[in-house]
């Protein structure tokens, strides 16, 4: 694969792309952080793209993410100021300056805003991420299943407070950190650790923008999109059919549910997808095909364009790939942290790619 | 009463229709005649016509509604748009993305030449995100006067908190004069800033096309000696009175499709149905509920621009009278190209040369024309399997748009409806009303007038009131638009939890409609 030295207005389309597909349903929308990150790149140019090793071992890497209320993003939109007064924080924790930010959450709309916190500040993105898909809580990362301990929480609303956090551990950043985005608007900027680059080698999962970009490339001008993006995945197809039943509920800041696949030319074949922000597990009469950690996602069968969870609907015509997660999260740190069980699934973990024998 | 007659009259892509309906929403007088490149000209004509049908009826004529496509036609070909100034209030947060962001450069050009974003707007929770900057709209429209013909205002979160838009109006005034309309967006969408945003902008440039039509449409009813009172018709499928539409021109857009689903609820006495319009170049399915047309939950682009308008919820298939029929019988090719309006001098049944659906369902039987026959029987079996074909894309979009509920009854109008089998997938029974070619008209001629609203409100202690609220917001909303102020009932409240909020909301939108006022 090839690796992204910057990211222009072709590339950033292609990220978006990607990173839709590795959001896994979840992550939020790409459509809107796409908006302003042409934007950025438009006024002040292309954003530069390094790699872990390019930059010096005790150089310092802010992990970004915005957390929040979907449904507040829409309307308070990211301003200029907040990654500004969040990294003049950092800086001032760290007693020195950043080298480069990276994204938290290489799925979904986390994975396109670094474009634009980056071109604010002048500083490259590293080219990794701290989950290598998307997860719906601040302490599923992969620092986190790596041990970093949490040096440092700082969120950043867009009302111009900084809030920053000496948090216990990973599920006090999550409390605490939260608590700080509802009280200045359930919509913020959030640095979770601040890490030298030494701290990230082993720690966050690398080359996760190289693969968004590749992916989203793949797809586009391909005689058969989603075939493209299966071999480069190295993705099984659980199923391709056509949606036929969806239950989807808001609560507790969760979109919750499942939808149900019934596969092309009469077969009878059914499957389950259970929702939780993401998708999360698989079933098809009771037994397991898929969980997470390993990614699952709904694909537009024809575009071969990722499908979030709120834009499921009856009738699409969909293919249901998973593949295998980040070897991280399937440790037991990490199945702890983001097993099924962690998500309430009474389910033991199988990877993906033993699971059975292959469908298709 | 019985000399209340009303024109509904719909102008669409194609064809300009008309109907009179009496007091008892009778059919007295209709037309259909091809869409005029100058749109107010066709209207005049149709006008004409169905006067003409009339006679000495004609005086009994109180009232004209009238679906029109001069706004998005105006948006679309970037013609007769005004100059808007765009405020926006919303700074430190929104400036990533400023106002107008993604226009197509000659739109932006052509409606938006100035734009700021000032301090001030709410949080989700109504605490303020910065004190509101007065000196600086008033600054920003003092520069700009003159340059501009109208204003746009969005407040951060305005749906919930929308005193900031009020005052920047007020601002304006001062500056500008009272002269210079002001479009403030909590009147036109919900929450999403950019969409409504873009929606308020778009209705602002839209002022003085919706001066030309309304003058034109008292011209044109002048002409014929008409004094009556005249409506437009809305996205939603209900009227606004004439003010109304001056300061919400951007509502018309979309119109068309609303009108033909009303239209067909109630020339088929259903209320909740699957509709398919089937014109020339395409079929439109719609879905009625309690009466009215579903509305899609995605967001509408209208010019290139994305906005948050209320759109029926149509799914439209390339299949319609004058569909291209090429290929083989083992594999037929239908469409996606049409020969459109010119099916009276291509299609084979009137003695042009290209096969198309009409020709198809003449051979098969499923319509006639009158004083033309095919005269050879050469493509027959292409005809066979491409109405199979044809037959197969219909069920296809039902299923769709019946979200797989095979127990509703499809209403079939527009000039094509010949192309729907009496017998198709999907479809519990086939409708096929009296008139349904003329059925959008006659939709616009019977709508109601309606009133809309959506705020945030907190669940639990005050939700009750605050529903209570809406709903009064509403009501006065459908009297403003021209509704009987009795007759008003709300019909729709939805509720949508909101996620990770300091205290636990909804989303609340309320919709009341009810008949016109008397005259």
């Amino acid at each position: 694969m090839q690796r992204v030295q910057q990211i222009d207005l072709e590339t950033l389309d292609a990220l978006g792309r990607g990173c839709a597909v590795l959001g896994t349903g979840g992550g939020g929308d790409v459509g809107a952080p796409l908006i302003a990150a042409a934007h950025a790149i438009r006024t002040r140019g292309p954003v530069p793209v390094v790699q872990l090793s390019d930059l010096p071992a005790d150089g310092l890497i802010a992990p970004l993410s915005g957390i929040g209320a979907p449904t507040v993003g829409v309307e308070m939109l990211p301003g200029e100021g907040e990654a500004v007064r969040l990294r003049a924080e950092a800086e001032r924790f760290m007693g020195r300056p950043l080298s480069a930010i990276m994204s938290s959450e290489i799925g979904g709309s986390n994975g396109v805003e670094p474009v634009l916190w980056a071109s604010l500040l002048g500083l490259p993105i590293v080219d990794a991420d701290g989950m290598g898909r998307a997860f719906p809580e601040v302490q599923m990362v992969s620092m986190n299943v790596a041990g970093l301990p949490v040096n440092v929480v700082i969120v950043a609303d867009l009302v111009g407070n900084v809030t920053t956090i000496q948090p216990l551990d990973g599920e006090w950043s999550e409390r605490i950190a939260r608590a700080a985005c509802v009280a200045g608007g359930a919509s913020a900027l959030m640095a979770d650790y601040v890490i030298t680059a030494e701290q990230a080698a082993g720690a966050v999962i690398e080359g996760s923008i190289s693969l968004a970009v590749d992916l989203g490339r793949a797809t586009v001008g391909a005689a058969d999109p989603l075939e493209a993006l299966q071999a480069r995945l190295d993705a099984r197809a659980l199923i391709t059919g056509k949606i036929v039943d969806i239950e989807r509920e808001t609560g507790g800041g969760f979109v919750r549910g499942s939808v149900v696949i019934e596969e092309l030319g009469g077969t009878g074949r059914l499957i389950r997808v259970e929702i939780q922000n993401e998708n999360l597990v698989v079933f098809e009469d009771g037994e397991v095909l898929a969980s997470v950690p390993d990614l699952i996602s709904i694909i537009d069968t024809q575009s071969a364009l990722a499908i979030s969870t709120e834009s499921l609907r009856y009738g699409q015509r969909v293919t249901a790939l998973a593949w295998p997660c980040h070897p991280l999260w399937r440790s037991e740190r990490g199945l702890s942290i983001a097993g099924p069980r962690a998500f309430g699934y009474a389910i033991d973990y199988t990877p993906v790619e033993k699971i059975g024998t292959p469908v298709v | 009463m019985s000399d209340d007659f009303r024109i509904g009259i719909d102008v669409g892509g194609t064809n300009t229709d008309a109907v009179v309906l009496d007091s008892h929403d009778r059919i007295r007088a209709w037309t259909k005649a091809p869409t005029t490149t100058d749109v107010s000209s066709g209207i005049h004509a149709a006008i004409s016509a169905v006067l003409a049908e009339l006679g000495d009826q004609a005086s009994h004529v109180r009232r004209v509604m009238l679906g029109t496509t001069h706004a998005t036609n105006a948006i679309l070909e970037r013609r007769g748009l005004g100059r808007v100034a765009a405020v926006r209030i919303g700074a430190p947060a929104t400036t990533s993305v400023p106002p107008l962001t993604g226009w197509p450069a000659d739109l932006r050009a052509a409606a938006c030449p100035a734009a700021t974003v000032v301090r001030g707007g709410y949080l989700v929770d109504g605490h303020p995100l910065a004190p509101f900057d007065r000196d600086a709209v008033a600054a920003f429209l003092e520069s700009v006067a003159g340059e501009i013909d109208a204003v746009a205002v969005t407040g951060m979160f305005s749906p919930a908190f929308r005193d900031q838009e009020l005052e920047t109006a007020e601002i304006a005034a001062k500056v500008l004069g009272s002269h210079v309309p002001v479009t403030m967006s909590h009147e036109l969408g919900s929450l999403g800033l950019i969409e409504r945003e873009n929606a308020a902008v778009l209705n602002a440039s839209l002022y003085a096309v919706a001066g030309d039509v309304t003058r034109s449409l008292g011209q044109a009813l002048a002409d014929h000696g008409l004094d009556v009172t005249c409506y437009f018709a809305q996205n939603d499928g209900t009227l606004m009175a004439v003010d109304h539409a001056e300061r919400y021109p951007v509502l018309t857009i979309g119109s068309g499709p609303a009108n033909s689903i009303r239209g067909a609820a109630y020339l088929s006495g259903l209320d909740d149905a699957i509709v398919v319009d089937v014109g020339g170049t395409s079929s439109d399915f719609g879905v009625l509920r309690n009466g009215f047309p579903r509305e899609s939950a995605l967001a509408a682009n209208i010019g290139g621009v994305s906005t948050n308008f209320r759109m029926p919820d149509v799914l439209a298939v390339a299949i319609g009278g004058g569909t291209i029929l090429s290929g083989t019988p083992e594999s037929p090719v239908v469409g996606p190209q049409s020969v459109g309006y010119r099916i009276r001098e291509r299609g084979l049944v009137f003695g042009g040369d290209t096969p198309t659906l009409t020709d198809a369902a003449v051979a098969a039987g499923r319509t006639e024309i009158a004083g033309h026959r095919l005269s050879s029987r050469k493509h027959g079996e292409l005809f066979s399997a491409a109405l199979r074909e044809s037959d197969r894309c219909l069920a296809d979009a039902i299923d769709s748009v019946a979200l797989g509920r095979h127990d509703k009854y499809l209403v079939a109008v527009g000039g094509g409806a010949f192309l729907v089998p009496d017998d198709l997938d999907g479809a519990a029974r086939v409708v096929r009303p009296d008139h349904g070619q003329v059925a959008n008209a006659v939709g616009a001629a019977i709508a109601l007038a309606s009133g809309w609203w959506e705020t945030i409100v907190p669940t639990g202690e005050g939700r009750r009131r605050a529903v209570d609220e809406a709903c009064d917001v509403a009501r006065q909303r459908a009297v403003h638009a021209g509704a009987m102020p009795d007759g008003v009932e709300i019909v729709e409240i939805v509720e949508v939890p909101l996620s990770y909020l300091p205290k636990p909301s909804v989303r609340l939108s309320v919709k009341a409609a009810g008949p016109l006022a008397r005259l």
